[in-house]
């Protein structure tokens, strides 16, 4: 039998890392890019606190981000809803390791989705803004296509971390592969086979999205010449 | 709010916990550097036979996750009758080395690619000039190509050692006592979020930017050709003279 019969039970987790990750990234992309538009902002408050994120999250470890906002988090909430009158609430697992990796990893977008915006001649946007466009429109027309093309690298290598940083939920208690693998190994002592098997799935997404997403790369620097070193 | 005698009565632990985290990065890294030179030259290698199995090796590795990797030597391979009967298995029982070997395992894949990836970067006509004075293909890497391609490499490798020593904090699964495990035995002791997570936070703080200002003056002693010139201008050089 493949895994000793507990293949479906890893698919199952597996189900939910992904789940994890797409939400995190969802989420981590809003904040990237609310953190890039305040860092380029004429604020000084917003770049301040916007600093302040992306150099905290960057100085501290993703595991012992996820403990502080997972208990942190909770005991904040609770203290709060209780100050409120209100009831004891059980933020569950889910929940914060989606909000937990969305977070620390918004940080990072903020740096990529930034310099993206940065390598945008600075030219254009002005020319935009000159012809009549509103500030929507700029972002709309001119801004976020271009930006997109400049992002991709830095998007690819965040997303390839943070996925590989979803097998750290299991350890504030997650269902997902890891969890499951590790009841499986203790079920039959087979460690080895299980923790092989979720490597060979890890292994799988990453080649996965590293091919989708030079592909979306090359559809996006259609009509941009490659500097030739001949 | 914040109960300071917990922070205060725990931070001997917190110290302990400090070496341990230093401890196994520094081993880790140690290793790592050392493993990826030799490796970063067969990665560049024309012959498929050293490059191949290298690409193979840190593309594995790089494309699953560091947990994953440390429960397969930790607890995967105590599976197999072969090392438990072995001498060998006296050092995968524990879980210091279990912990070292993935770590350096991880940071050897990365720090490969980082230091192929510099000696690419080699203009051409460098090798060129090494070998039209005849130096032969060793003198050429010892010399020439290796010197250079560790220099381009630091501030990506500075890189790679924050985050290996974010890392360290996955060994507080295997039974490790390291900063992140005392924060979370005193989250377990006392119920005190703030204590033990902000204090954790506050050591690992400091490690990064220590490691940050490490490499800055490491960059400032072998990187000192790149950096920018300061302006002089002509009034300058004569009040120089």
């Amino acid at each position: 039998m493949i895994l000793h019969g507990y293949l479906p039970a890893i698919l199952e987790g597996l189900l939910t890392s992904l789940q994890v990750a797409v939400l995190s990234l969802a989420i981590a992309c809003v904040f990237g890019l609310a953190g890039a538009a305040a860092k380029l902002s004429n604020s000084r408050a917003a770049r301040m606190i916007v600093d302040v994120y992306t150099t905290l999250i960057r100085g501290i470890p993703e595991l012992a981000l996820m403990l502080m906002v997972f208990y942190g988090g909770q005991a904040l909430l609770n203290y709060l809803v209780m100050k409120a009158g209100g009831e004891y609430i059980e933020v569950p697992a889910f929940t914060a390791g989606v909000l937990t990796i969305g977070f620390v990893f918004g940080a990072y977008m903020t740096e990529t989705f930034r310099g993206a915006i940065l390598a945008i001649p600075k030219g254009q946007m002005e020319a935009a803004l000159s012809v009549g466009m509103s500030r929507v429109q700029v972002l709309r027309r001119i801004t976020l296509p271009q930006m997109i093309r400049h992002a991709i690298p830095g998007f690819t290598n965040n997303w390839l971390i943070m996925i590989k940083a979803t097998a750290l939920v299991s350890i504030i208690g997650l269902d997902d592969m890891m969890q499951r693998a590790g009841l499986a190994a203790a079920a039959t002592r087979q460690p080895l086979d299980f923790y092989l098997a979720v490597a060979a799935i890890y292994l799988a997404i990453t080649t996965v999205s590293i091919l989708l997403l030079s592909r979306v790369e090359k559809r996006f620097s259609l009509g941009v010449r490659k500097a030739e070193f001949k | 709010m914040i109960d300071w005698s917990v922070v205060v009565g725990s931070l001997p632990d917190f110290f302990a916990g400090l070496k341990v985290t230093l401890l196994l990065l520094a081993i880790s890294l140690a290793s790592g550097l050392l493993l990826s030179v030799p490796l970063a030259v067969a990665r560049v290698s024309p012959n498929p036979w050293l490059a191949k199995p290298v690409w193979l090796y840190t593309y594995v590795i790089r494309g699953t996750p560091l947990l994953v990797q440390l429960f397969i030597i930790y607890y995967g391979f105590a599976q197999i009758e072969f090392i438990r009967e072995s001498v060998a298995w006296n050092l995968f029982r524990e879980a210091w080395f279990c912990a070292w070997l993935a770590f350096a395992i991880n940071t050897t894949a990365y720090t490969t690619e980082i230091i192929a990836g510099a000696l690419r970067a080699t203009p051409h006509g460098e090798i060129e000039a090494a070998k039209s004075l005849g130096m032969s293909n060793f003198d050429l890497y010892r010399r020439i190509l290796l010197p250079s391609a560790l220099r381009r490499a630091l501030p990506q490798y500075s890189n790679e050692a924050v985050g290996m020593m974010h890392a360290t904090a996955i060994a507080s699964t295997v039974t490790l006592v390291d900063l992140t495990r005392v924060a979370r035995d005193v989250y377990a002791n006392h119920l005190a979020t703030v204590e033990a997570f902000g204090t954790v936070a506050v050591f690992y703080f400091v490690l990064t930017f220590s490691l940050i200002g490490i490499f800055r003056l490491a960059e400032r002693r072998w990187l000192k050709h790149l950096r920018p010139q300061t302006d002089v201008t002509p009034a300058d050089a004569v009040i120089a003279k």
